[in-house]
């Protein structure tokens, strides 16, 4: 299945009362990158109940081919990064690293699915420029290091965002094990652009502006049912960055869509 | 720093990991206790009680043992950073002291919700903690302690999702330890920076995986740091 289908496949399965969504990830190659990111709140104010993609099966599979579509991305962006020449010393030794982890991502998700009798989706083409937004993206280090940092953030809201579908599954644990090396990078490649490790808020620091989705909610303090502000001593901000906050899948892949060739 | 983090800062390690409850917050967690059950917490029975008559503490059986063993994890971690503010190392610079002063707060936040989360019934409690083995005032012996607590808190928590049935319980362990894989990033950035220990051979296995232990293997590491005698007879 290419990746394009799976959005599709996903988007008919979520209960959608308006089309602009569906609209704007079909003109978002057309669209300028702020354009696009500009436009994406209002789709995701519209999804109301990210559930109902899962009630309308959304398997197991689905869900690691979603998963393998992110380390697809992830793979390819570090090897050319690795390979661009614009890294040297600790910083090429950071980025070898991480190369490393997503390479065997890829590897691991793939043999998973063929293991649970799926189809690997294959690997769709990716425009790291998003459009010419990020030109310079395998050239200029700090540009490349921002969206470093957008991908590991995302990278780690989805998998939380899958945790529930693959409850009581067998992958649960791998996807898990994941989990928190994505979390790792993240919180390396924010301490080497000068960030904290830790989101505060629905900061997006000192990222541009256009990113604000990827954080968007991460300024939740409402926990189980809990509003935890109000059993613990410690400060709102300080409550924000304990709890990272999931992504749908349909939010990622809004995300996703826009290094999409 | 506003009040709250005066009041965290102030937080003594001396007097049981919690602060005593005033009447105001007694009502809070009285209602959050309801909100608990409200979101499926079950009440536990009376042979269900963590106390065991050895006087030892049962982490319990099912999704309520796996909440009070992440209680019991975030007590740990809590009461480690509080003694850490609370004796700085010889030569904490500012960013260190930022950044354990902020995981102590994020550990904190989690002890909290924890002890807010479980019916009281059911719930563990509070832990008596042994440190003699750390030297607080060596910034080396501190900062390996604080990345074996973060390492073995991650192992922890995706060793354990499996044995979660309810979902709203997997999400919030994994809003919890995505933040912990944060902190053992920056802590072993701290010992040996730009490199690649921050997500290093020792920890992360073939596959690009992070760690994952049982709660025997992980109560086996955690019991050292633990006076009070914690089992986890009803899980793996």
């Amino acid at each position: 299945m290419k990746l394009e289908n799976l959005v599709t496949d996903i988007q008919s399965k979520v209960e959608d009362s308006n089309k602009s969504r569906r609209d704007m990830i079909g003109d978002i190659g057309k669209m300028g990158l702020s354009a696009a990111l500009a436009a994406i709140p209002f789709g995701l104010a519209t999804i109301t109940n990210p559930r109902q993609v899962k009630a309308q099966g959304s398997g197991v599979i689905d869900i690691l081919n979603f998963a393998l579509t992110l380390e697809y991305l992830e793979d390819e962006f570090y090897r050319k990064g690795v390979e661009s020449g614009i890294f040297s010393g600790s910083e090429l030794i950071v980025m070898q690293q991480i190369s490393k982890h997503e390479k065997a991502h890829v590897d691991l998700l793939k043999g998973a699915i063929s293991g649970a009798e799926g189809t690997p989706v294959s690997k769709p083409t990716f425009d790291f420029t998003a459009g010419g937004a990020f030109g310079d993206v395998f050239s200029n280090p700090q540009t490349f290091m921002a969206l470093a940092q957008a991908f590991e953030d995302t990278g780690v809201r989805a998998y939380k965002g899958q945790a529930g579908g693959l409850l009581g599954t067998d992958v649960l644990t791998v996807a898990l094990q994941i989990h928190s090396v994505e979390a790792r990078h993240a919180a390396q490649i924010r301490k080497m652009r000068g960030d904290k490790g830790w989101i505060t808020n629905a900061d997006f620091s000192s990222l541009p502006s256009a990113t604000a989705p990827i954080y968007a909610g991460e300024n939740n303090v409402m926990q189980g049912g809990v509003d935890v502000t109000t059993i613990t001593t410690v400060s709102r901000d300080r409550v924000t960055e304990a709890f990272d906050e999931p992504l749908s899948m349909q939010e990622v892949l809004n995300i996703a869509s826009l290094f999409l060739a | 720093m506003d009040n709250k983090e005066i009041q965290s800062t102030k937080e003594s390690s001396s007097g049981g990991l919690n602060l005593r409850l005033d009447r105001r917050k007694f009502l809070v967690f009285t209602g959050v206790t309801a909100v608990g059950l409200a979101v499926g917490l079950q009440g536990c029975k009376d042979d269900e009680s963590p106390m065991q008559p050895d006087g030892s503490i049962d982490l319990g059986t099912g999704d309520i043992g796996v909440l009070n063993y992440a209680y019991a994890l975030e007590q740990l971690e809590a009461a480690f950073y509080i003694k850490v503010m609370e004796n700085p190392y010889s030569g904490m610079n500012n960013n260190e002291m930022t950044i354990l002063s902020e995981i102590r707060d994020h550990e904190i936040a989690h002890r909290d919700f924890f002890k807010a989360a479980i019916p009281a019934g059911s719930r563990i409690p509070e832990l008596e903690v042994n440190f003699s083995s750390i030297d607080f005032s060596n910034r080396q012996t501190v900062l390996e302690t604080a990345r074996t607590f973060e390492d073995l808190g991650v192992s922890a928590y995706n060793g354990a999702g499996y044995l979660l049935e309810n979902e709203t319980y997997l999400g919030l362990a994994g809003k919890i330890v995505s933040v912990e894989a944060r902190h053992a990033s920056a802590i072993r950035d701290l010992l040996q920076p730009g490199t690649a220990y921050y997500a290093g051979d020792d920890v992360i296995l073939a596959g690009g995986l992070d760690g994952q232990k049982k709660p025997s293997e992980v109560l086996a590491l955690a019991s050292s740091f633990i006076s009070s005698k914690v089992t986890a007879i009803n899980l793996p």
